[in-house]
């Protein structure tokens, strides 16, 4: 379909195959991310798309296939040392610390990168040299005027903005996202397309949504995945038009 | 290997975790409660008999050492007597065979459950809920059986008889309950500083996070089981503490200290306090031991029923514990502490043994 790209793959996947208990859930996945793309990952619900998200970032072994970042094979990693390999996620469903603020949230979030967790004889004001930046980030994310407020009292949108913030925070070479959209309004989803498209320079971007207003605004390639498997891949335009995505989707429509 | 697990629910007293706020924030507030708390503790030997006084306050370190691991990390250990028990037969042994001064054989007790707790560690905290409750009971109960056995040792069922409390000569401290007490203070103080040191250290904040929802912490690079395994030892560590000053405190060493009622005990205490305020241990300590103190000193025999009986009412009418409804009372906390909800994303992250 399309030609081959010139530049260098940042995330990889080769046969990748998950089964729970005897349903096959992901089956013999190739993917292919170019570095510095934004890829996005669609399909009908119960597709895979959240599985291969787990798989790709550690939290579930795959049965069979393998996954490299740059180069470097992470198949078995666990996800902390994925996301020291600069791979970050958000979550599908909102996954965060009721109790904390964004910039708790955020201060957690660049520890974790910079080290010194374990410190238990420290006191937790050295925290404080994070503070900065974790402002930064949530401004960035549009939730300055929230940085004081416990995530279990946020509003919807806001979650999914603390997620992303969450995710930046990481400095991630590869982000993947997954719905970073759902269940937003209007105003909120634009929001969300031009933050993924100013953090996007420089880094590498997978997101699955349903929104194809989303899909077509930022992605550079989609992957289509049906029942486990890649239907199609290409340029928007392309998947689009394709046959088989068409009869896919219209078959789903037919059964809603 | 991956096994993200959902730990939170673990204790199965689920809303009742509170965030780091529980205990003292750095208010004046807090500094006033410390201080009342340390005034107390010089004044009950004054109107509580001194060794109850030790008891009472041995079993307030214990229970604040889970709390650190069951309030702060969400995981019920079943099996602490063998970090209480064990540490009370090596500091027990080093006092009579080495005459070792009793804050050291304390330590060197407390070093010991330590050391016995990592292995433990790494081998429990791979697992949950429940099944890390078995598995801690699974370890505790081997202790036991060695204990039991090596008799030469440990003197089997008798236990350790005769051990002394050695005090740099200071024979009041060595003779005397009440002046032993006033010695072993600042030792379990300590403890206790320790304990709040490691709940507001950038450690034990994300240990809360790892509480709350551990698939998150991977995701931002934590590695979750280390973090488990440390707060293990450490939580050991101050059970161990608190059991060699048990022991010299009583004198013997019996074979209840590594028994399953006594993990059983602690976790009572801890519970019927309030979890994840660190306070809620003292709380509990102070009402269990004052309360089974007054039922045998009454000639009263069924004291588990008494006891039992206590705990499910505050349970079920206070389900935060006694700490945690005083101080609801007093208007101490601000929704920021109150009952957290988790939001473990379902099927983020969970793995369910494919
Ligand atoms: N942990 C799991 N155990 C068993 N089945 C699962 C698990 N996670 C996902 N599945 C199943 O795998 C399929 C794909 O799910 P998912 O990856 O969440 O789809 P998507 O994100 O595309 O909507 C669904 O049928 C789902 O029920
Ligand atoms: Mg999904």
């Amino acid at each position: 379909m399309t030609p081959p790209d010139p530049r260098p793959v940042a995330l990889s996947a080769r046969g990748l195959t998950k089964d729970f208990r005897g349903f096959r859930a992901v089956k013999d996945v190739d993917l292919d991310v170019v570095d510095g793309e934004v890829h996005a990952l669609v399909g009908p619900n119960g597709a895979g798309k959240t599985t291969l998200f787990n798989l790709l970032t550690g939290f579930i072994p795959p049965t069979a296939g393998t996954i490299t970042v740059h180069g470097r094979d992470i198949t078995g990693r666990t996800p902390e040392q994925i996301a020291h390999e600069g791979v970050a996620r958000s979550f599908q469903i909102t996954s965060l610390f009721d109790h904390l603020n964004p910039r708790e949230h955020v201060e957690l979030a660049l520890q974790g990168m910079a080290g010194g967790g374990l410190r238990f004889w420290r006191s937790d004001s050295v925290l404080r040299r994070f503070r900065g930046r974790a402002e930064e980030l949530v401004e960035e994310v549009g939730l300055a005027d929230l940085v004081e407020r416990p995530a279990g009292e946020l509003a919807y949108g806001q979650k999914r903005a603390l997620e992303m913030a969450l995710v930046l925070a990481l400095d991630p070479k590869v982000m993947l996202l997954d719905e970073p959209t759902a269940g937003m309004g209007r105003e909120d989803v634009d929001r969300t397309i031009a933050l993924v498209r100013r953090i996007a320079t420089g880094r590498t971007v997978v997101f699955v949504d349903h929104n194809m207003h989303v899909v077509g605004s930022l992605a550079d390639h989609v992957t289509v995945l049906m029942a486990g498997e890649v239907l199609a891949r290409g340029t928007y335009d392309e998947v689009r038009t394709d046959e088989r995505v068409i009869t896919a989707y219209l078959g789903e429509d037919s059964h809603a | 290997m991956s096994s993200p697990t959902s730990t939170s629910d673990a204790t199965g007293t689920g809303a009742a975790l509170a965030g780091t706020g529980g205990f003292l924030g750095r208010s004046r507030r807090g500094w006033l409660l410390v201080g009342l708390g340390l005034v107390l503790a010089l004044a009950l030997p004054w109107f509580v008999y001194p060794p109850v006084a030790m008891d009472i306050a041995c079993w307030a370190l214990f229970a604040v050492a889970l709390d650190l691991l069951l309030g702060y990390a969400g995981l019920l250990s079943f099996g602490h007597a063998a970090f209480w028990g064990g540490s009370a037969y090596v500091a027990g042994l080093a006092a009579i065979e080495w005459g070792l001064p009793f804050p050291l054989a304390a330590l060197l007790g407390a070093v010991f459950a330590m050391a016995l707790a990592w292995p433990v560690g790494v081998l429990s905290v791979r697992r949950s809920g429940i099944y890390f409750a078995m598995v801690t009971l699974a370890f505790a109960q081997m202790l036991f059986f060695v204990v039991n056995q090596w008799r030469g040792l440990t003197g089997g069922e008798n236990g350790l008889q005769g051990v002394p409390a050695h005090f740099f000569g200071v024979e009041a401290v060595e003779d005397q309950a009440f002046y032993f007490y006033y010695a072993a203070l600042p030792i379990i103080v300590a403890g206790m500083w320790f304990a709040w040191r490691v709940v507001h250290s950038p450690f034990g904040r994300v240990l809360v996070a790892t509480r709350d929802n551990p698939a998150r912490a991977r995701a931002l690079g934590y590695d979750v089981e280390r973090y488990r395994v440390l707060v293990f030892v450490l939580s050991a560590g101050l059970a161990g503490l608190a059991g060699g000053i048990f022991a010299i405190s009583h004198g013997f060493v019996s074979l209840q200290e590594v028994a399953w009622q006594t993990s059983g005990k602690v976790v009572l205490i801890t519970v019927l306090g309030g979890i994840g305020t660190l306070w809620g241990g003292i709380a509990g300590a102070v009402v269990i031991v004052l309360l089974e103190d007054f039922l045998a000193s009454s000639g009263f025999d069924g004291i588990g029923i008494i006891t039992g009986a206590v705990f499910i009412v505050v349970v079920l009418l206070f389900r935060r514990g006694v700490w945690g409804t005083l101080s609801d009372l007093l208007g101490r906390r601000t929704g920021r502490s109150h009952a957290v909800e988790r939001s473990i994303s379902a099927g983020d992250g969970e793995e369910p043994t494919a």
